[in-house]
Formats: C-alpha cells, sequence, structure tokens
C-alpha cells in the first residue's frame, strides 16, 4: 500500500510497509540523503527532521504516523527564517568538522530558535542534548546558536 | 628536483617505517590536455608508466594542475574527516603558488601507494597526525616549482631577467614595465619551462596565508546536506544491504533459516558468509526488519567463554617477565637502590570502540571482471589491495572511489569493511550498500588495545625521581597493520607517550612487552600510542608530585630545564588556569603535559565531584606549541575536539567481554559525552616559526590525565584504571 508523505512543501507516495520509519524512505527510497542515520534509537539525533516545526527522530518516527503532517529537512530548512539564521551562525562560527551529525544538529536548534528566540544556556541544553557529536563540536554549536539568537532578537 | 620524502624534520621517531622502506619521488612537468600545466610525482623505478601515460595524454600522479583560466586543481593524497586538511594543506601550496584560496580546488587521489604515500607513514594514510608534519615541505616546494616555472615563462616572453618578475594574485607581474601576465595565459609556455632544482621558499614573515585563521574550504555543504558521504552514495540500481556477524569473535554461522525474512516486502536476498549473514533490501527499513526476521544459530567457536577479566590477568602476567627495551637512560636499578622513597603504581586502560557519527559502510558493485566500491576511508590503498584479494580480481580491476568521512578517530585506517562488503556483493548482482547497524559497528569495531602498565620510581631527599621504571603490555597495533614497523619487540606507536619524555630523568627504564588478547581485533584510535602512554606518564609524574608532598605544576616545572618548549607550555596552561587559587569543597584542577605528535601541550582540568561520585568536568584550558600554526582556526576546533573526545573516554569510555561477546550495543550502552555535560575550553595557541606538529589527536591523550589527576585533587582518590568509576569517588 503506497503512503502519502508531505516533505518539503511536496507530497511524496511511496511503496513501504506502514510501519517504515521515516528516515529509510527519506534516505533510500526518496534519494534526500542529508538526513543521516546514526543510531536507529533516537540515542544520537543524527536523523532528526522537523515534523510540523517540532524536532523529531525520524529513525523511530513510522511513516504511517505522520498523516497530513508537514516533514521539513535538511535540505528545505534554510527556507525558514530561524533554519536561515542557524546556518549563517554555523558557517560563521564553523561548526561542522566531520560535519555528519551537524544536519541534524542544525535542525534541533533551528527548532529551538524558532520556538524561542532568546534561548539560555539551559534552554540550549535541554533542546541539544538529544544531538551526539563525535567530533565535540559542541563548544561551537553553543557559540552559533547565540549568535544566531541575537540577529533574531534584532528582528532580522 | 628532488623530494626527499625520508626526511623528517625532527628525526625518525615519527615515521612509522624504518627510513630505508621510504620512498623518493620527483617532480615533473607536463602540459595537460587542452593546454594547462600539471606537476606530477614520479619515481625514478616507475619511467614505463610515466611513458605510458604521457602517450595517452593523461597524468595519473598529478598533485598541481593549472588550466587555461587559471584555476588551480590539487589532488589531495591527505583525506577530510573533519580535521581540516582539504584546507590547510591547499594553503600550503597557494602560499608558495601566489594564488588565493578561491582559485584552488580539490580532487580526491586514487589509490596508488607509489605516488600518495605519506612520507611519514610510508603507505597512502591518513592518521597518526601527520599529513601536516608530512605535507609541509614538499607540498610548499611544489607550490614553489609551479611559480618559478610561471615566472620563467613570463620572463622568456618578455625577454627579461626571471629575477625582475613578481608572482602575486595569480599573476606574473614585470614591475620595471607594468607588464602583467595571468596564470592562465603562461600555462602553456610554462609546461615547456624547466623544472627548477632548487626552489626557495617563502620565508615566515611573507605570509599570507599561513598562520592565519582561514575558513574551511568543506563547510557549506555540511551546513545544508549536500556534502556526500560514503554512506549517502547511490549508484544506479543500489541495494541496501544490513548484516549480522558472529557475535562471538572467530564463531561462525551454524544455520540459517530465511523464510520469514525473505517474506518482508521490500527484502530481496538473503547472502549467507562463513561467519555473518546480510539481507539484501530496496531500503534500509525492509533490510533491518529481514534481519529481525531471520533465525540464525551461530557456533560460537573457541572464545565462546571469554570475559575481559581474563585479558586483563594476562596482560598483569606479561608484565612480569622481561619485555624489548624501549629506551634505557643511565642505570635505573642502581639509582632505585639509593632512592629515599620508592612509589610503585599499575595502571590499565580498556578497550575502546571508536563510534563514529557514520557507522561503518561500503557500496560494493561486483561486476564478472571488475569491482567498483564506494567508500570514505582513510586508507584508500589499502581498500583497494583488500578488496582485490577479497574479489579474487587483480588490484587493478578494482575501482575505489573515496568521500568524505563521517569521523575516523583510526576506524576508518581499516578495510575490513571493504573486505566484507566485497564478499556480500558477490553473492548480489546489483550495487550494493552494506550498512552496519550502529550495534554491529560497535560490536564488531577493531578496538584501542587493553593496556596493563607497571611503574615504580625512586625519589631522593629532595622527592625529585632519580630512577623511573615502567613496563607495560597490550596489543600492537602496528604488528598487524605495517609488519615492517613492528621491529624487535618493539614498534613507534605502542611506546610513543612512554619515551622521549620532556621530564630529566637521569636513570630511565621503559620496558614493552608485546601481548596480543585472544580473537578481540585492535586497531589505531585517536591518539593511538600516547592515548595510553601520556595517561599512565602523566598520572605517575602525579602520583611522584604526591609523594613529594609538592605541587603538581613546581614539580613538572622543576624538571623541565633541557625542555623550554614544554615548560613554556606549562606555564602559559597554569597561569591561564589560575593554578593555585581555591575551587569549592568537591572540586579541583589537575595538571597534564606531553610531547607527542611533534607538539607540545599542556592542559589544566576543572572538575566538581558530586557526592554520588558523578563527575561533571568544568574547564579545560590548554596551551600548545605545535611550531607554525598553519591554520589557528582549525588548531583550535581540533583541541576542542579531541579535548571531547578524550573526556569522553575519560568518564565514560569501555568495551567490555563477556561469554566471548561485546557488552555494549549503542549509545545507551556506550555513552558520550553530549552538550550538556561539555566544558568551557580555552585553547592557546603559542607562535612559532618551527616546522608544524601534529594537532588531530594531541587533545585527545592529554585530557584523561588531566581529568584523572582533577580527580584526585578533588577526592584524593588515585585513578588507576580508566574510564572514572564514580562508586570509587562516592563522598559521605
Amino acid at each position: 500500500m503506497a503512503v502519502a508523505i508531505k516533505i518539503n512543501g511536496n507530497t511524496h507516495s511511496v511503496d513501504v510497509d506502514d510501519d517504515t520509519p521515516l528516515l529509510w524512505v527519506l534516505r533510500d527510497v526518496l534519494g534526500m540523503t542529508g538526513t543521516k542515520f546514526g543510531c536507529g534509537m533516537a540515542l544520537c539525533g543524527a536523523c532528526t527532521v522537523q515534523i510540523d516545526g517540532v524536532a523529531t527522530r525520524s529513525c523511530i518516527t513510522t511513516v504511517d504516523s505522520l498523516g497530513e503532517s508537514e516533514v521539513t529537512t535538511i535540505e528545505a530548512i534554510g527556507s525558514t527564517p530561524a533554519g536561515a539564521k542557524i546556518q549563517k551562525a554555523w558557517l560563521e562560527h564553523e561548526v561542522p568538522q566531520c560535519g555528519y551529525c551537524q544536519s541534524g544538529q542544525i535542525m534541533s536548534a533551528s527548532a529551538l530558535l524558532a520556538a524561542n528566540p532568546n534561548p539560555t544556556d539551559a534552554d540550549i541544553d535541554d533542546a541539544m542534548s538529544g544531538n551526539i557529536c563525535r567530533c565535540g563540536t559542541y563548544v561551537r554549536i553553543r557559540a552559533a546558536i547565540k549568535l544566531a539568537a541575537q540577529s533574531a532578537g534584532n528582528g532580522g | 628536483m628532488t623530494i626527499d620524502h625520508a626526511l623528517t624534520e625532527r628525526g625518525s621517531r615519527q615515521s612509522l617505517l624504518p627510513a630505508n622502506l621510504s620512498r623518493r619521488s620527483f617532480l615533473k612537468a607536463s602540459a595537460a590536455i587542452g593546454g594547462g600545466l600539471v606537476l606530477s610525482l614520479h619515481l625514478p623505478s616507475s619511467r614505463n608508466t610515466a611513458r605510458a601515460s604521457e602517450a595517452a595524454g593523461f597524468e595519473p600522479n598529478a598533485i598541481i594542475r593549472i588550466d587555461g583560466n587559471g584555476e588551480v586543481f590539487l589532488t589531495m593524497p591527505y583525506v577530510e574527516m573533519g580535521q581540516g586538511t582539504y584546507t590547510a594543506i591547499p594553503m600550503l601550496i597557494a602560499e608558495e603558488l601566489e594564488v588565493s584560496l578561491d582559485k584552488v580546488h580539490l580532487e580526491h587521489a586514487p589509490p596508488n601507494e607509489q605516488f600518495y604515500a605519506n612520507p611519514l607513514l610510508g603507505v597512502q594514510a591518513t592518521g597518526n597526525s601527520n599529513a601536516m608534519r608530512g605535507a609541509w615541505k614538499p607540498m610548499r616546494e611544489a607550490g614553489a616549482t609551479a611559480r618559478m616555472m610561471l615566472v620563467a615563462a613570463a620572463a622568456k616572453e618578455w625577454s627579461v631577467d626571471p629575477g625582475t618578475c613578481r608572482a602575486q594574485g595569480g599573476e606574473v607581474i614585470h614591475d620595471e614595465t607594468g607588464k602583467r601576465l595571468t596564470y592562465g595565459a603562461l600555462v602553456g609556455a610554462a609546461a615547456n619551462m624547466p623544472v627548477q632544482k632548487d626552489v626557495a621558499l617563502k620565508s615566515a614573515d611573507s605570509f599570507t596565508l599561513i598562520g592565519k585563521p582561514i575558513k574551511r574550504l568543506d563547510t557549506p555543504t555540511k551546513v545544508n546536506g549536500t556534502a556526500i558521504y560514503g554512506i549517502d552514495v547511490r549508484p544506479p540500481g543500489v541495494k541496501i544491504a544490513t548484516l549480522a556477524q558472529s557475535p562471538v569473535f572467530g564463531g561462525r554461522v551454524k544455520s540459517l533459516d530465511d523464510a520469514a525474512a525473505l517474506a518482508v516486502k521490500g527484502v530481496r536476498q538473503v547472502v549467507r558468509l562463513d561467519d555473518a549473514v546480510a539481507v539484501v533490501a530496496d531500503h534500509m527499513g525492509a533490510a533491518k526488519k529481514g534481519m529481525e526476521a531471520l533465525q540464525i544459530e551461530w557456533d560460537d567457536g573457541q572464545h565462546a567463554s571469554l570475559a575481559t577479566e581474563d585479558i586483563a590477568r594476562e596482560l598483569d602476567k606479561a608484565t612480569m617477565s622481561p619485555g624489548a627495551v624501549a629506551q634505557n637512560i643511565g642505570d635505573v636499578d642502581k639509582a632505585m637502590g639509593s632512592a629515599v622513597t620508592r612509589v610503585e603504581a599499575s595502571y590499565q586502560l580498556p578497550f575502546l570502540a571508536h563510534a563514529p557519527m557514520e557507522p561503518m559502510n561500503c557500496t560494493v558493485h561486483f561486476r564478472k571482471d571488475e569491482c567498483e566500491i564506494w567508500i570514505g576511508n582513510q586508507a584508500i590503498a589499502r581498500v583497494q589491495a583488500m578488496a582485490a584479494q577479497a574479489a579474487g580480481l587483480p588490484q587493478e580491476k578494482v575501482i575505489v572511489h573515496n568521500h568524505l568521512i563521517g569521523g575516523g578517530f583510526g576506524r576508518r585506517l581499516e578495510a575490513d569493511g571493504a573486505v566484507r562488503a566485497v564478499e556480500i556483493a558477490k553473492q548480489v548482482d546489483s550495487p550494493v550498500k552494506v550498512v552496519w547497524t550502529r550495534e554491529e559497528d560497535i560490536q564488531h569495531d577493531l578496538y584501542r588495545p587493553y593496556w596493563f602498565d607497571r611503574l615504580s620510581a625512586g625519589l631522593d631527599d629532595k622527592g625529585r625521581p632519580i630512577a623511573w621504571k615502567n613496563r607495560f603490555a597490550g596489543s600492537s597495533v602496528i604488528a598487524r597493520w605495517l609488519p615492517p614497523g613492528f621491529k624487535d619487540g618493539l614498534d613507534p606507536d605502542s611506546t610513543e607517550g612512554a619515551i622521549d619524555l620532556v621530564y630529566d630523568l637521569p636513570n630511565f627504564h621503559v620496558e614493552y612487552v608485546r601481548a596480543e588478547p585472544p580473537a578481540i581485533p585492535t586497531g589505531f584510535w585517536r591518539s593511538v600510542g600516547p592515548s595510553h602512554n601520556v595517561f599512565v606518564t602523566e598520572s605517575f609524574v602525579d602520583e611522584l608530585a604526591a609523594a613529594a608532598k609538592q605541587d603538581p605544576v613546581a614539580y613538572r616545572r622543576a624538571l623541565l630545564d633541557k625542555s623550554p618548549r614544554a615548560k613554556a607550555v606549562l606555564d602559559l596552561a597554569a597561569e591561564k588556569a589560575g593554578w593555585g587559587s581555591t575551587l569549592p569543597e568537591g572540586s579541583g584542577r589537575g595538571v597534564s603535559l606531553q610531547f607527542v605528535f611533534g607538539s607540545y601541550m599542556a592542559q589544566v582540568a576543572e572538575v566538581e565531584v558530586a557526592k554520588d561520585g558523578t563527575v561533571q568536568l568544568r574547564r579545560v584550558v590548554c596551551a600548545m606549541d605545535c611550531g607554525t600554526p598553519v591554520n589557528p582556526n582549525t588548531i583550535e576546533a581540533q583541541i576542542q575536539s579531541g579535548i571531547i573526545f578524550g573526556a569522553t573516554a575519560a568518564l565514560y569510555g569501555e568495551i567490555t567481554l563477556k561469554n566471548g561477546r561485546v557488552e555494549q550495543t549503542n549509545f545507551d550502552s556506550y555513552q558520550m559525552l553530549r552538550i550538556n555535560e561539555a566544558p568551557a575550553i580555552e585553547v592557546h595557541i603559542m607562535a612559532s616559526t618551527e616546522p608544524p606538529g601534529g594537532m588531530g589527536e594531541t587533545g585527545t591523550s592529554a585530557i584523561v590525565p588531566a581529568i584523572a589527576n582533577a580527580i584526585y585533587a578533588a577526592t584524593g582518590t588515585r585513578l588507576r584504571k580508566m574510564p572514572a568509576n564514580p562508586g570509587l569517588l562516592k563522598r559521605a
């Protein structure tokens, strides 16, 4: 049975089992490889996408749970105001190293900024502690979120 | 021009191969197809290859190509895995070639040990923190050679003395007449100029790129999801496979029932190997579901009862017998006899998995008489050679495409994944991408060796160490990975950080006992030998300071009169950390000092130990002298990175075996430091014009003892077995 999914403003029909995690539909069926596989158990955040603006681990989100929800991935986050600011701050602070986890980091950080334009350190800890970075870019992630928040605060 | 690849700036200790196995290559210039200048590497013994490639108008060994538009293309023998080498190495060439970095484009080098071997490793690999150390001289010389040929071409065109011309911004300029020509206009003529024998390199005070914090060239694609890692490749018709390997090392598949797996929607095939099973499907979701439906019975083989304790006991025993002498200074036994105080301690370090964020994966299209491979790997020539063996094909029939690496840390110096993927692909008609689950990745790694160390020291009446003795036992990774590098019972990796200490120790004796654990494979892990030795050495120095009732920084400092660079980083780290100032109850500072990978580093860690024994790393201050800091921006990033990587190991890292199986499976049981636990990190880089040292791994080896020493300062409990065990640190 085909399942219809709304991703980045387009509706895709995919013929997979209902309980297939969204991650594999994105990567292997639709070829949207910006969303990464890290653990398969929602422990590392590499697969983070936004579902109706909420940061969500796509590795445990089955396609039949999506319904009419809008999925946003790293490929389109730059067209949201918060996503564009986060990406710009990421470039400014040179956050990525190997870069593999950064799609997930950016998806989590963009959701945080959209919901909370002036996050405190504790807010950053809460929103970002589900995203592991094995290269240890945490110092720069924190600095970049604060930079993006400053530009957000200026009405940018 | 001859590039002497056997030369290292600081002696042969940093080379993993004996000098006589290193190779000499030379630069050759030629015209590129469609016009352009190519500088390529050639070996004296490869004239036939060179002639054949010239006939075809193709330069397979190119390192620099400048096209008719003045765009510069570099073939990168090193692999980008987050350390910034794709920016720092081009900086060397651009500096000497006098072009801006935006004119420089990178291409991955094909596998070729002859031409793209790292001079310090002797093989084509990116590891051991030596890309910059190996490239520093040859890459600048290549850039300077190309520049001089372009200048010579322009001078000839204008009939002027080349000495009156200069290169700047991708142009050759003749100031007297105001004439200028772009590199693009000159490449055709430059290709016919003789290659200069001796090139003058720029002096440090005229550098315009080296030493500046340059933004990395690979960052933009890493923030918008377009960067392609090995796991992202999608050759037409590719299927996705996942695998289960024998949970016990050395076990075999006894029986397999795949009926239920084949009934899963999207599953195409089940591949049975001797010691593994793979499910091939349209997508990873189906492959994983198929894997869960498989009924596999394993024959566990002879290691079915192996436990970590057995290995530790064997290593402990191994330290009771003499090993190979790694370094001897003075007469340690005699000095020990005259010591006023004797200190003894033994230390243990656990097996560690790498757990890069990109799980192991490899894509293979096995065709009748050739094999195509897509992978992200630190040692691409090794992949080609071992894959060819697994495929039963000659090496030249194996095409390897290298990609960005989603975390290497030594894991991707290995070709086991490519071999496994070839074994599976041989039974699959289409291209197949084999993706390890996180559980397979952690349970089938090549682990940082378990180490057991036994130390003793004798102090004189002032508490100064007059005798230092260390005998340690563990696996030699080099002996397996690069057999010629293991000689007379020693290899340079296993002993780095245990010998050639910065301290003035008049009677010093270190022995290494190679002891391989049964079944469990070992591999390089970020900061390799020093990840073990620096922990042991710097913990023991701290113990000596405590026995002498002296301040750990002052105690070290008194032993550094012959190591001014070490003393300078120690002083700087102590000053910036506010060493000696009061901390709250339950908190403590610890220091470490090292000279490894050609760089000096001191760290001060500040920890807070809660009543329940949990440790919070609050702050780390790091001072480093890495010689000429080529790109301070990436150096700072690498130190931050190394500190988080090492702190993760110090606080959580441990792979244990029970019943022959690795007990850890995923990030719940093999824990990682997260952003809420990350310390504030201050990095201080010393100015220097010395040749660059390595910096991709130094942060990792230095932080582990700094944390252990800080925990001692906070609690009075000395950690001699890592990781930190909160049970030992509980307070009433």
